[in-house]
């Protein structure tokens, strides 16, 4: 029971912070309560009859050639139908108003950040602010984040569960997620992606702030003696785990378009420095 | 000379990886040790390794699953063991080692133990089940199964020559490209799945030509057997979908052979397209193992409730239905790649659909419980079992059938537990139960029941303890694949797994313990009549086991449940008044031969020994092209010798003639 | 791979069950063909998507040679026919007429190969190889793949003309040329499929 009882608010998927993630939860809890219609007649039904209908029990009823009743087929089919059709105007409704990339109503203007998945650690660039981190993503609470996410490596997928679902990262492309912090809060991101040897260490921090704390955190990464130039980015895709957070008071210009289009056309950036180690 | 292969080939850099080497080899040793004690050689080429019956060559493939079985638990094993005591600390496999093994435990389980397992229920059952004398291509049958093994050989000697892939057993690109994966692990996984695709593929064929054209007279489609149905829509899938699996790998190798730029990061490639080709082959995949385990349930539930198996129709219907609706699905496996929502909700809804005639079928079995006569025989409890986990399964695929709910889910343990939790509940158990109820027909005499019940109690326990935690596991956030992991919370739960792990581990001893049982007391519990059960179809026409020509005279067939039908009008097992001549297929070594070449191309490819690759490619060909030019591959069983075989069997039966 | 489902005195004599034999033969290619199909379809969804992705180097336009092209298709249209003729005197028992049709089919054949082989060698020489981009790695596998199984057609008529010479045109060396006939002719379709799709509009 204590298992359970301080298991049930660490699962961050039903204990969600914020409007994106808590809609999905939603779904999860209707489509769950709609079938249990189904699942719960079923299991009842499957140890009721295999009682019965035990062979030494001799006082059930006994009718080996009853096998076909079309009232009872159209039920069998009818049922499952009608709550398929139920979850599926749900799922029609819900997927399209829980895209992606579909920009979250607010009257707060979204703050762009632009994520890049590298072995095995994440890079977060903020255009505007014109600053980047390592493994840690501030973000004012109640402001719609738009997030931009690519990867310089191996298909990543840029997953933070408390606040909303997540997308895969690829190289030469780019996906959107929307998220919204309700509150403030620490909360973790990963990747889901299987991409290698630190694979099971590439998580990153999501920190919520009040807008005034997000100012301040922007003002200390100003602060940095780093700067996010190509040379530096070169040596920061080189593998790495346990990257702990990094800060860049400045950004080489158009640095995320770059990345993605070293993959796309023929002319590129430079190869980053070290290749990956030849392996048996 | 022998391109990429060095003494560095072998696992010397780890003690587990040395160990695993050693008991692989250690176990071969002992097998063909074994062997060579009994003097078995001759009788286990000639009557098993060459044989193109159907009935042996279906033993051989649930052989060889039952041997990848327990090589696949032993990496669940190990997989469980390292997350129950990885937090915060390194546990005790090296990333790259437990990468590994995540891969080749997925890839063991779907292509060397399920696949071989459905083939070789099919292979045993259903041409006995259409009254017919053998599968259409009883020659194409054995290649078949040596390609199986074939395959199967490669992943185990990647064991103790080289290393496994690390890519899962999707093996996505770019990581398992050659630029992220220059070793020859990827290469392992592809050769395995090319060669054993091949004979995949070769089965459905053979399997539909069989079903449409060898049906014993008066057998209209709408009187087979709901095993024959799910084996023939099974087939059908595999001729459609396999071809996609062998374009993704072959693709895939392009790239890694000739640098070529189909799933590269740059230069034009599209990893996108590789995810789409394989799950295009790997939802089907999914309906071409669970539907003939829905067969055997059918079955086991009609016998087993002493009733004719509810809706029959409806669950021909569903049975096409879902075989149809299987290629509509696919991009369910990755509602995360960034499609846009209408092609999301798409695919979403159309999985949803697909629950509605699986639904149909679990009612259908209900029902025929219903006002029935239940004996619980093994099978019968593993249906019982199966009703009970499968919807739980099925409830949680419809939740991560909706895109945004799946969002929060995909690639969590909470995918593994339900993709878990349709497979053992419902392939696994399928194929277990369809084992023992079978056994008898196959070899004579019956599975030792306590032990079959015992290792079901255990399976579904263990089962329960094993995966509900990784439902909570995925609700806390925990991607799947991890080596090791810094979140407390998740500690307790990791560690109930692996103790339902164990607990299926004592249900695998006692599936072991039963074999050992069985054949301890198989004169006591021999099955002298052929039909053990009272059985309601025609495979219990027959002797147990069989002769090779399954039928001396092919059955008429009247109805839906022949052999009760039969019974009914007092003609079973009626001696006829004379015997004809019989031809049968003789046994050939090319099947063997060209599985072990096939084993030689493959491993040459994957260790780029070119020469090598090309002379078992060779010897392939030519071996192909002289089998297929001869027409002398029959025996004649003549007429009297049918009837002293038919006699003996008559003397057995005694009054019932 | 050949049973004969045994017999009850009813199905009659030894004519009914070879021709069953070959109906099960038949079946059971077109179902591998059927299975070959879909590997093409998928290798023609593959080059649809892949067309543009050439990164920055040779198009399908700098690249292909209408020409070439029409004379591969002249060549297999024709052997497709010569083959047809070749089925026709199958039929009718003719054992040299088969033999010359399927030599001509050959000689058609191997002119296309040769056509198509001196095409790619000619395009990886001027940097243009499937390594070079996606594009590239499309068009070389789907024709390519295309070109292998022609080759395949070629030997397999090599092994039907020896075994029309040593056996004869009987019932199991008939039924496999009407296989191949199946094979060939599908080969066929598939390249007007690749002409159509693939070159066509690579120079428009």
């Amino acid at each position: 029971m204590a298992l359970l009882a301080g298991g049930c608010d660490r699962m961050v998927v039903l204990n969600p912070k914020g409007p994106i993630a808590d809609a999905e939860r939603g779904l999860l809890i209707d489509a769950f309560s709609v079938m249990m219609l189904v699942i719960v007649p079923v299991i009842v039904m499957a140890f009721w009859f295999a009682w019965r209908y035990r062979a030494s029990n001799r006082a059930a009823r006994y009718e080996p050639k009853w096998a076909e009743s079309k009232l009872v087929d159209s039920i069998v089919w009818l049922i499952p139908a009608a709550i398929v059709i139920a979850v599926a105007v749900l799922v029609w409704r819900s997927t399209h108003r829980l895209d992606p990339y579909r920009p979250i109503a607010s009257d707060v203007p979204a703050l762009d950040i632009q994520v890049v998945g590298q072995d095995w650690k994440w890079l977060f660039i903020y255009p505007e602010q014109g600053i980047a981190t390592v493994n840690q993503m501030a973000i004012p609470a109640g402001r719609p984040i738009s997030l931009r996410i690519t990867s310089d490596t191996v298909m990543n997928s840029f997953y933070v569960p408390a606040l909303a679902g997540q997308i895969y990262a690829m190289a030469g492309m780019q996906t959107r997620l929307q998220l919204l912090a309700s509150q403030p809060g620490k909360f973790v991101g990963r990747n889901t992606q299987y991409s290698g040897d630190g694979f099971s260490d590439q998580f990153f921090e999501v920190l919520a702030t009040t807008p005034a704390e997000f100012d301040a955190w922007v003002a200390k990464a100003k602060q940095s003696p780093d700067k996010l130039d190509p040379a530096t980015y070169a040596r920061l895709a080189v593998r790495s785990r346990n990257v702990p957070f990094t800060y860049y008071s400045t950004v080489e210009p158009k640095l995320f378009d770059s990345i993605i289009s070293r993959y796309t056309h023929a002319h590129r950036m430079p190869e980053p420095a070290a290749a990956a180690p030849a392996r048996r | 000379m022998f391109g990429k292969l060095t003494i560095e080939a072998l696992p010397l850099y780890s003690a587990i990886a040395a160990g695993g080497a050693l008991v692989t080899v250690g176990g071969a040793a002992l097998v063909v040790l074994v062997i060579t004690w009994l003097r078995a050689w001759k009788y286990l080429w000639t009557e098993w390794l060459t044989s193109v019956d159907h009935k042996r060559i279906g033993v051989m493939y649930i052989v060889l699953a039952l041997i990848m079985l327990l090589r696949g638990f032993v990496d669940a094993i190990m997989m469980r063991a390292q997350q129950a005591m990885a937090l915060n600390s390194g546990g005790y496999l090296p990333p790259e080692h437990f990468d590994q093994i995540f891969s080749s435990h997925g890839t063991i389980m779907i292509f060397f133990m399920a696949m071989p397992f459905m083939t070789g229920l099919v292979n045993l059952a259903m041409p006995l089940q259409i009254g017919t004398r053998d599968v259409a291509f009883p020659f194409l049958n054995s290649l078949s199964l040596w390609l199986s093994a074939a395959g199967a050989g490669l992943v185990m000697v990647s064991l103790v020559i080289g290393k496994f892939s690390t890519a899962g057993w999707t093996g996505y690109p770019p990581y398992s490209g050659i630029q992220y994966n220059p070793g020859v692990g990827v290469d392992y996984w592809i050769w395995a799945l090319l060669i054993s695709g091949i004979g995949s593929t070769l089965s459905g064929i053979n399997f539909v030509v069989t079903i449409l054209k060898r049906r014993a007279p008066g057998m209209t489609l709408m009187r087979m057997t709901p095993f024959t149905w799910t084996a023939l829509v099974t087939s059908v899938l595999m001729i459609f979908a396999f071809p996609a699996l062998t374009v993704a790998c072959g693709l895939l190798a392009l790239d890694r052979l000739l640098g070529m730029h189909f799933f590269t990061n740059d230069h034009g490639g599209n990893m996108m397209n590789y995810v789409n080709l394989f799950w295009i082959w790997g939802h089907p995949e999914v309906y071409i193992l669970i539907l003939p385990a829905f067969g055997v349930f059918s079955e086991v539930v009609s016998t087993f409730a002493r009733k004719r198996l509810f809706g029959y129709e409806s669950l021909v219907y569903a049975t096409a239905a879902i075989g149809l609706l299987s290629f509509t699905v696919w991009l369910h496996h990755f509602f995360t790649m960034g499609s846009s929502a209408t092609v999301n909700a798409f695919f979403g809804i159309m999985t949803m659909i697909i629950a509605v005639p699986t639904g149909v079928k679990v009612f259908n079995w209900l029902l025929t419980m219903y006002r029935g006569r239940i004996s619980f025989h093994p099978s019968m409890l593993f249906t019982i079992g199966f009703i009970v986990t499968f919807v739980i399964g099925g409830m949680t695929g419809v939740l991560l059938a909706m895109p945004p709910a799946d969002f929060l889910l995909h690639n969590t343990t909470f995918l593994v537990a339900h993709f878990h939790n349709m497979i053992i509940p419902g392939v696994l158990f399928g194929y277990l139960a369809g084992y023992m109820y079978w056994f008898p027909k196959a070899f004579g005499f019956k599975m030792n029941e306590p032990w079959g019940v015992r290792a079901f109690w255990f399976w579904i326990v263990g089962f329960y303890l094993a995966f509900m935690p990784l439902y909570v596991l995925g609700f806390m956030g925990m991607p799947r694949r991890m080596e090791q992991y810094n979140d407390p919370a998740w500690a307790p739960w990791l560690m109930a797994a692996a103790a339902g792990a164990f607990l299926i581990l004592i249900g695998i001893a006692c599936l072991a313990m039963q074999v050992l049982a069985t054949f301890r007391d198989r004169r006591r519990d021999a099955d002298v009549t052929g039909d053990p059960y009272d059985g309601r179809t025609l495979e219990w026409a027959t002797a147990s086991p069989p002769p090779a020509y399954n039928f001396a005279i092919l059955p008429q067939v009247r109805d839906r449940e022949p052999l009760l039908d039969m019974k009914e009008r007092g003609v079973a097992w009626q001696k006829p008044a004379k015997y004809e001549d019989i031809e049968m297929p003789k046994s050939s070594a090319v099947g063997v031969v060209m599985g072990a070449f096939a084993f030689g191309l493959g491993f040459a490819m994957v260790w780029h020994i070119w020469w090598l690759a090309a002379a078992c490619g060779l010897v392939m060909w030519v071996t192909m092209i002289v089998r297929s030019s001869d027409d002398d591959q029959e025996y004649r069983l003549s007429a009297a010798e049918v009837a002293r075989i038919e006699e003996a069997r008559y003397r057995a039966l005694g009054s019932r003639a | 791979m050949s049973t004969r489902p045994g017999t009850m005195a009813a199905h009659g004599g030894g004519g009914s069950e070879a021709a069953e034999l070959h109906e099960q033969r038949a079946l059971g290619f077109w179902l591998y063909l059927m299975s070959d199909a879909i590997i093409f379809a998928l290798l023609f969804m593959t080059y649809g998507i892949m067309a543009g992705n050439t990164d920055g180097g040779p198009t399908g336009k700098s690249l292909f040679d209408l020409s070439n092209a029409a004379y591969e298709t002249a060549l297999l249209l024709v052997s497709s026919m010569t083959f047809g003729f070749a089925s026709l005197a199958a039929r009718d028992g003719n054992r040299g007429a088969v033999l010359g049709w399927l030599v001509l089919t050959f000689v058609l054949g191997a002119g296309f190969v040769f056509l198509e082989v001196r095409e790619f060698v000619g395009m990886i020489g001027a940097g243009a190889g499937p390594d070079r981009s996606g594009f590239l790695s499309a068009f070389f596998t789907l024709v390519g793949t295309h070109g292998v199984h022609v080759s395949t057609g070629l030997v397999w008529i090599l092994i039907m003309m020896g075994q029309v010479t040593v056996k004869g045109l009987t019932l199991p060396v008939t039924s496999r040329l009407f296989r191949l006939g199946l094979f060939w002719h599908f080969l066929d379709i598939a390249w007007v499929g690749i002409f159509s799709v693939v070159y066509l509009p690579g120079l428009m």
